[in-house]
């Protein structure tokens, strides 16, 4: 009966087991990640294109060595490091949760839906931090002859170089750095949130479901499979972002 | 692919689609069968109807403004008293004359084009022709109608704003859309623009999704690729290149949104507006034209794809002949939609590119004359020595190939960045675009509905009306256009308000004349079809049979009032390419009808 018995009389794929031999579902789960990459590779591309178009950008090191409670220590990208762990944690136990759908274990699909709840949540508050430390942390810039305090937002940047000799209480006074910093990190990485954010959501609605049975109802839990893609995407496109702008 | 691998999640579909297996029995209220459907028959009427009061307001529009430039120094006091003081003394406004230049190109482009036609024949014809009882995922297929409709809403709210709608040209370049400051039309118009093509993508991204799945994993016993019909190739790749490039318009328009409302810097960089210097830096205007045009080209093809495979359908079962050379058509719809990635940049060739980079999207540019020329030539074989029915969907399907031909040429000499330095913005852009992209589209959207309107409400489009409808157009369409490339060789350009003081351009003024009249006998022509289309959803002949034009495809296999489920009974089996008329002798052979025994081999 079922309509998915298409296509048996011709050897459309002659490469074993089909690609496309899916749940309708999951690929369809799979297309939209592909557009999504296209967004994101967009925004990307844009960051690159005006990146490479400045004098000077600000080295990530600089900008990104705070850590929570441990005052002005210098510890570059310590904190990012543990934002990423934290999410690639968070895409380990949403493997497990997959794993345990797959044994149509409620328990560990509960107990693991409930973990990636957690990394995920954790995640979008590192990133609350992080981004009001940068829009708090004030410093030292030369503005219009003037010494200025400032802090990083989408049309001011204070990162910029700093002027050899000047000095603001015990910081060096540095020059305005590039606006394009302020936006792009804060309007990438805030795209890349809203995922986390939505995906937060889709995996607490998923826990809801797993535990009021509506899986074991179905027969399967592949609802949680695909939400898992959706998870893991949401982690690697994290990497690229991580990479454009911790690293390089 | 092997049976027993397929058997391996047979079940989990079918639970999943168990609902609609046999055709619906239950009652349902108005609001479940007409408004919130998840019927892909009723989605596609919704987008149909939805379309065509689009195209109205957009071909409105250009009656407008060419109102204007037929007419410079008229003074029509009825104008002022619709459009007030955008019409003061009976004039349109040079803000009016953008405004409507602008929306008559989002609204024909996006609204019509790619939701109407796209919308309405996948919809409609993806599930019928493949043989599925719906779309792979009915309740998604719906939210592509609604945020359709949403997005509708906000873009025709904003026709009413005190500071008009957005008025910067359809492709909404940067600093000009970016700056309200830098004119009405850049206020909050071009807010309601943005979040209306936001809503917009989200809608062709759903409906893309399930087109895809449905075509590719929805497919009944029998019907491989190589099998379906030509309509359903070009809507799977329309429905590819939808959901590869409008992502890429979402991230351009949500930096576009920051710019205007956070003050981010992402396209501006050194501006003075009214003697007030701005405050950003570092941003790239281009940047935005990239990111534009990387969709802005495929959009092209997502117009152009759908009417090329109902044309080629409705060329095919009008000819009583298979259609000539089906893999080719499949290969060069392929090398379109993947040429369509590699083109966006010949848009921009006087824009600042790098003439070195120039180089190769011309080479990559005219690269696509090659897919175009293998379709046109399939085409005519397919007609040549055929034994045509020249009903209304045909003579549109050939008028398709006409334009087709007609606006490619000029596409030869617009895809060259050399020649482009004289033609870019002129006159001879527009007409290069509007016959090969606007009117050829449109052109396969009315074979389409005249093909199909049986299928769409179990009567027939009134004939008479059918035939004046496309003789006017048809001869319209090259009365309009055709003036318009000799006025852009002579250099005119586009976009200006009135040409008459302008020395060079002044004595195109007859010619002006003489293409708005024309423009305005096409659109009440346009408006006869709509009279014929509503008048005969309720009034027109009643289809008596299930197969009228004895065509081979699965949809002619439903019953004439097909209900939420498309086959009363099991779905039919496929066991031949839709394309087997006038073979052994007989006129043509559905897709249903096992291979005979002594039946010659395949073509």
């Amino acid at each position: 009966m079922s309509t998915a018995q298409a296509q048996v009389q011709t050897k459309w794929w002659g490469g074993g087991k089909s690609p496309f031999n899916l749940e309708y579902g999951k690929v369809m789960m799979w297309y939209f990640l592909m557009s999504d990459a296209f967004t994101f590779g967009a925004f990307l591309i844009s960051y690159g294109t005006i990146r490479f178009s400045q004098n000077y950008w600000p080295d990530p090191n600089k900008v990104f060595n705070a850590f929570p409670l441990m005052g002005h220590a210098n510890l570059p990208l310590a904190f990012v490091s543990l934002m990423t762990f934290i999410l690639i944690v968070s895409s380990v136990t949403m493997v497990l949760a997959v794993h345990a759908g797959h044994n149509m274990d409620k328990k560990g699909v509960v107990k693991w839906m409930a973990w990636t709840i957690v990394g995920g949540i954790a995640f979008l508050a590192c990133q609350a931090w992080e981004w009001t430390h940068l829009i708090t942390g004030e410093h030292a810039v030369l503005i219009d002859g003037k010494i200025q305090e400032i802090g990083t937002t989408v049309s001011r940047n204070p990162w910029g170089s700093e002027i050899l000799g000047l000095e603001h209480g015990e910081h060096h006074v540095t020059k305005t750095g590039p606006v394009a910093f302020g936006g792009y990190f804060f309007g990438i990485t805030g795209f890349h949130g809203f995922h986390v954010f939505s995906g937060v959501i889709i995996n607490i609605i998923m826990l809801l479901m797993a535990t009021n049975d509506v899986f074991e109802r179905k027969g399967h839990y592949l609802m949680i499979e695909k939400a898992g893609l959706y998870w893991h995407f949401v982690d690697l496109v994290w990497v690229f972002v991580f990479l454009c702008f911790y690293l390089i | 692919m092997s049976t027993e691998i397929l058997h391996g999640h047979a079940e989990v579909v079918s639970e999943a689609h168990g609902e609609h297996h046999e055709g619906h029995h239950h009652e349902e209220s108005f609001i479940s069968k007409y408004v919130f459907s998840m019927d892909h028959k009723m989605i596609a009427r919704q987008f149909l109807i939805t379309g065509i009061i689009w195209a109205i307001i957009g071909g409105l529009f250009s009656v407008l403004f060419r109102l204007q430039l037929g007419y410079p120094d008229m003074s029509l006091p009825f104008l002022e008293d619709i459009f007030g003081r955008w019409a003061q003394g009976g004039r349109i406004t040079p803000e009016f004359y953008y405004a409507l230049v602008t929306m008559h190109g989002t609204i024909l482009v996006f609204f019509v084009l790619t939701a109407g036609l796209s919308g309405t024949f996948a919809n409609l014809l993806i599930p019928l022709q493949v043989g599925a009882r719906d779309m792979a995922s009915p309740f998604l297929n719906m939210l592509s109608y609604w945020f359709f409709f949403l997005a509708s809403v906000i873009m025709f709210a904003s026709l009413f704003i005190q500071t008009g709608p957005a008025a910067g040209g359809w492709t909404i370049y940067p600093p000009l859309s970016a700056l309200g400051q830098a004119s009405d039309g850049s206020k909050l118009g071009m807010d309601f623009w943005l979040i209306s093509m936001a809503m917009f993508i989200v809608s062709s991204l759903l409906g893309g999704l399930n087109y895809i799945t449905t075509i590719l994993n929805m497919r009944t016993r029998g019907m491989s690729m190589t099998r379906l019909p030509l309509t359903i190739w070009a809507i799977f790749f329309t429905a590819v290149l939808g959901v590869l490039s409008f992502p890429v318009l979402l991230s351009g328009a949500i930096l576009l949104l920051f710019d205007r409302n956070l003050g981010t810097s992402f396209y501006l960089s050194d501006i003075v507006v009214k003697g007030e210097i701005l405050p950003n830096e570092g941003g790239s205007a281009i940047l935005f034209q990239h990111l534009f045009w990387f969709l802005g080209h495929p959009e092209v093809y997502i117009i152009l794809l759908p009417a090329m495979g109902m044309v080629s359908e409705v060329l095919s079962v009008n000819s009583r002949k298979p259609i000539f050379g089906y893999l080719a058509m499949v290969g060069s719809l392929f090398a379109i939609a993947i040429l369509a990635f590699l083109v966006w940049a010949h848009h921009m060739f006087v824009t600042g590119l790098n003439p070195f980079l120039g180089a190769f999207f011309v080479l990559l540019t005219l690269l696509i004359a090659i897919p175009s020329a293998i379709k046109v030539f399939n085409w005519l074989t397919t007609l040549w020595r055929g034994n045509i029915r020249f009903t209304p969907a045909m003579l549109f399907a050939i008028g398709f190939v006409s334009l087709f031909i007609s606006g490619g040429l000029t596409g030869i000499f617009l895809g060259n960045s050399t020649l482009d330095i004289h033609l870019h913005d002129t006159y001879f852009v527009v007409a290069h675009f509007h016959i090969v992209m606007g009117v050829a589209s449109f052109f396969g959207m009315f074979a389409g509905v005249y093909h199909w309107f049986p299928k769409l409400y179990s009567r027939y489009l009134n004939n008479t009306m059918a035939y004046i409808h496309f003789w006017i157009t048809l001869a319209g369409a090259y009365l309009i256009f055709w003036p318009m490339h000799y006025e852009g060789l002579a250099g005119m350009p586009r976009r200006y308000v009135d040409y008459s003081s302008w020395e060079s351009f002044k004595m195109f003024a007859d010619l002006n004349r003489f293409i708005s009249t024309v423009a305005m006998i096409v659109f009440a022509a346009q408006l006869m079809f709509v009279f014929n289309f509503f008048y005969s959803i309720f009034k027109g002949r009643r289809l008596r049979t299930e197969n009228p034009w004895g065509s081979n495809t699965l949809e002619w296999t439903t019953p004439i009032h097909p209900g939420h489920g498309n086959w009363p009974g099991e779905i039919p089996e496929v066991h031949r390419w839709p394309y087997d008329y006038g073979k052994d002798g007989r006129e043509f052979i559905p897709q249903t009808e096992p291979i005979g025994k002594d039946e010659s081999a395949h073509h």
